[in-house]
C-alpha cells in the first residue's frame, strides 16, 4: 500500500480549451507536509493546473486525489493564494481570515484561537480592523497568506503570489511561507517561474516544458534551512535548473 | 524585528488618522462654500424681487415665501390642506412606493444577475416594460385604483423598481471572478458564494441605483399629484396655479427640492456606514 505515504496524487491529468491542449498528461504524488514548487514559462498552464486541482475548472481527463479520494472543495480542506489581490474589500482583517473558518463551520473557540495565531505569526495584530484598502501592497499580501495557511488546510496552493513585488519584500515573505508552512505543518504547492525562490523554497521543484506542458524533470532540492543564496551547493541547484530549461 | 513591525504600524495608524483630519476640514470647507452659494442664490433672488426687474405676481420675493410658510403652516387656504399635511401625504405616498420598490428591485436585480435561469424568465418582460415613462401609467392606474394613496404608490412604485433593478443587477454581474473562486476553493455552496460574496460586491452599484430611485420616486410623486389628487405638494402647486398665487406654486416647488435633497443627504450617510470600506 505504498499510495497511503502520500497526502495528493495526481494522475494523467490533461486539459483542453477548445482546441487549445494545455496540460498533456500530468502524474505525480505529494507526500505529507511537503513543499513543491511548480516552474515554468509564462503561460504554460501553471494557474490552469491549479484551478484543475481545486476543481475551480473541470480536468478533461485524469484525476485528483486527496488521501486517497477524489479532490473535492466541500470535503477536503483546501486553499488558494490568487495571482491577483483577493481580499475582500467590504472584510476588515480579520473578517478576512475568518471567511473560510466560518464557511467551513469551524467552532468559534477554535476560530478564535487560528484567528490570534496568524495574527501573531504575521505581526499583524494592530491591522485587524483595517480594510484592504488601507493596508499597503505586501500588507494585504500577507492577509492572503494568512488567510490560506488559517484554513490548516489539507493542500496549499500558491499561484506566483510574489510575482508583483520587490526583491526585499519577497526575502521577508518567503521566511514567512517558511515559519507558516513549518509551524502549521501543512502541505504547499508554489507555483512561480522565479527559478531563485523556487530553489529557495523548495523540498521538491518539477519543472514543466512549454504548452502543453507536462512534467520535464524533478527535482528534490536536499539543502539544510534556512537556505542561503550565495552557498555554493545553492547556486549550483539554481544553475542546474536554469540549464533544464535554457530552451524556453 | 518585532519592534520595528509595530513602529511602522503605528506610523501607519498614525497616517490615516492624518488623513481622516484632512478630509474633515476639507468638508468643513466645503460645507462653508454650499451654504455661501445657496445665501447668494436667495439675496440675488431677494434683489431682483425688490428692484421689480420682474413683476410680483410671476415672482414671489423669497420673504414672502418664507411669511407664506409660516400661514400655510396653519392655514389651509387656498388648496384645502395645510403645509405639513400635504408635506406627509406627499412623504407617504412616495415612501411606500419606494420602499416597495427596494425591498422588490434590488433582491430581483441580485437574483437576475446571479442565476441564470431567473434572467431568462423575467428579462424578456423587464425589457419591455422598462422604457415605458413612469408616468404613461398614470392613466391606467387611476383606471385601475383611483386617485387614492394605491395608485399614486404603484406609479412611484414603477418609476423607483427600473432603477434598482437594473444597478443592482449589474453591480452583482461585475462580482471579480477570483472573489467567487476564492469562495469556490473554501468549498462554499453556490448559494453562499452569492450571499457572501456577489451582494457585498453589488453593494456600491445597488446604491447608485437607490439613490436614482430616490429621484425618479420624488419627480414622478409630483407628476402623480398633479394628475390625480386631492393633497399633497405636486396637488398644492397645481391649485396655487388655478388661483394664480404664484407664492403658493413656488413655496412648493421649494419645499419639494428641499426635503428632496435632505432625503437624498440622509441617504447618502447611510451609504457611507454601509459602504465604510471604500476607498475615500
Ligand atoms: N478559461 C480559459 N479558456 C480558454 N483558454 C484559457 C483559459 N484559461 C487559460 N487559457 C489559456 O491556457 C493557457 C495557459 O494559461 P495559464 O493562465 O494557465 O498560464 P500560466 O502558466 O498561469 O501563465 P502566467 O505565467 O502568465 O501566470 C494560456 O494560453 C491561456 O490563454
Ligand atoms: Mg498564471
Amino acid at each position: 500500500m505504498e499510495q497511503t505515504e502520500y497526502k495528493v496524487r495526481v494522475e494523467h491529468l490533461t486539459k483542453y480549451f477548445g482546441d487549445l491542449h494545455v496540460l498533456d498528461d500530468i502524474s505525480f504524488n505529494i507526500r505529507k507536509g511537503e513543499f513543491l514548487c511548480v516552474v515554468g514559462p509564462t503561460g504554460c498552464g501553471k494557474t490552469t493546473f491549479l484551478n484543475l486541482l481545486t476543481r475551480i475548472i473541470a480536468p478533461t481527463s485524469g484525476e485528483l486525489y486527496i488521501d486517497g479520494i477524489p479532490a473535492d472543495p466541500k470535503k477536503h480542506n483546501l486553499a488558494f493564494v490568487f495571482q491577483e489581490p483577493s481580499a475582500m474589500p467590504w472584510l476588515t482583517v480579520e473578517k478576512n481570515l475568518r471567511f473560510g473558518l466560518e464557511i467551513k463551520k469551524i467552532p468559534k473557540d477554535e476560530a478564535d484561537r487560528r484567528v490570534e495565531e496568524i495574527l501573531k505569526l504575521l505581526g499583524l495584530g494592530d491591522f485587524r480592523n483595517f480594510y484592504p484598502h488601507q493596508l499597503s501592497v505586501s500588507t494585504a499580501q500577507r492577509i492572503i497568506i494568512g488567510r490560506a495557511f488559517i484554513m490548516h488546510p489539507d493542500l496549499l496552493l500558491m499561484d506566483e503570489p510574489y510575482g508583483q513585488m520587490d526583491i526585499k519584500l519577497r526575502f521577508y515573505l518567503e521566511d514567512e511561507v517558511i515559519k507558516l508552512w513549518k509551524e502549521l505543518k501543512s502541505t504547499v504547492v508554489f507555483i512561480t517561474h522565479n527559478i531563485e525562490e523556487a530553489v529557495y523554497l523548495a523540498d521538491r521543484v518539477l519543472i514543466l516544458t512549454n504548452k502543453p506542458a507536462s512534467i520535464k524533470e524533478e527535482v528534490i532540492i536536499d539543502l539544510p534551512r534556512p537556505r542561503d543564496v550565495v552557498d555554493s551547493k545553492f547556486i549550483a541547484y539554481r544553475k542546474y535548473i536554469t540549464d533544464q530549461i535554457k530552451w524556453w | 524585528m518585532n519592534v520595528q513591525k509595530q513602529n511602522h504600524s503605528s506610523e501607519q495608524q498614525e497616517q490615516i488618522l492624518k488623513d481622516q483630519k484632512k478630509q474633515r476640514k476639507a468638508s468643513y470647507q466645503n460645507l462653508m462654500l454650499s451654504v455661501s452659494s445657496i445665501l447668494l442664490f436667495f439675496f440675488i433672488w431677494e434683489m431682483v424681487a425688490l428692484l421689480k426687474l420682474v413683476p410680483e405676481h410671476y415672482l414671489a420675493p423669497p420673504e414672502a415665501i418664507f411669511r407664506l410658510l409660516i400661514i400655510k403652516i396653519h392655514d389651509p387656504n387656498p388648496d384645502g390642506a395645510v403645509l405639513t399635511v400635504n408635506i406627509l401625504s406627499s412623504l407617504q405616498i412616495s415612501f411606500t412606493g419606494f420602499i416597495a420598490a427596494i425591498l422588490i428591485g434590488v433582491p430581483l436585480g441580485w437574483l437576475m444577475g446571479w442565476y441564470r435561469v431567473v434572467d431568462s424568465v423575467v428579462n424578456p418582460i423587464f425589457d419591455i416594460v422598462r422604457p415605458i415613462p413612469p408616468v404613461a401609467w398614470i392613466p391606467l392606474t387611476i383606471v385601475w385604483m383611483g386617485v387614492g394613496l394605491k395608485a399614486k404608490a404603484t406609479i412611484v412604485f414603477l418609476s423607483a423598481f427600473i432603477p434598482c433593478v437594473i444597478n443592482s443587477y449589474t453591480g452583482i454581474r461585475q462580482t471579480n471572478p477570483v472573489l467567487i473562486h476564492v469562495g469556490k476553493t473554501c468549498g462554499a455552496s453556490d448559494f453562499t458564494i452569492f450571499w457572501k460574496i456577489g451582494i457585498p460586491s453589488a453593494m456600491t452599484m445597488t446604491f447608485t441605483g437607490i439613490k436614482l430611485a430616490i429621484g425618479n420616486a420624488w419627480s414622478t410623486l409630483v407628476a402623480a399629484e398633479m394628475l390625480a389628487a386631492s393633497s399633497g405638494l405636486g396637488y398644492m402647486i397645481l391649485q396655487g396655479r388655478n388661483f394664480g398665487r404664484t407664492d403658493i406654486v413656488m413655496l412648493g416647488v421649494l419645499a419639494i427640492g428641499i426635503i428632496g435633497t435632505i432625503i437624498i443627504t440622509l441617504f447618502s450617510h447611510l451609504e457611507n456606514v454601509v459602504l465604510r470600506w471604500k476607498r475615500k
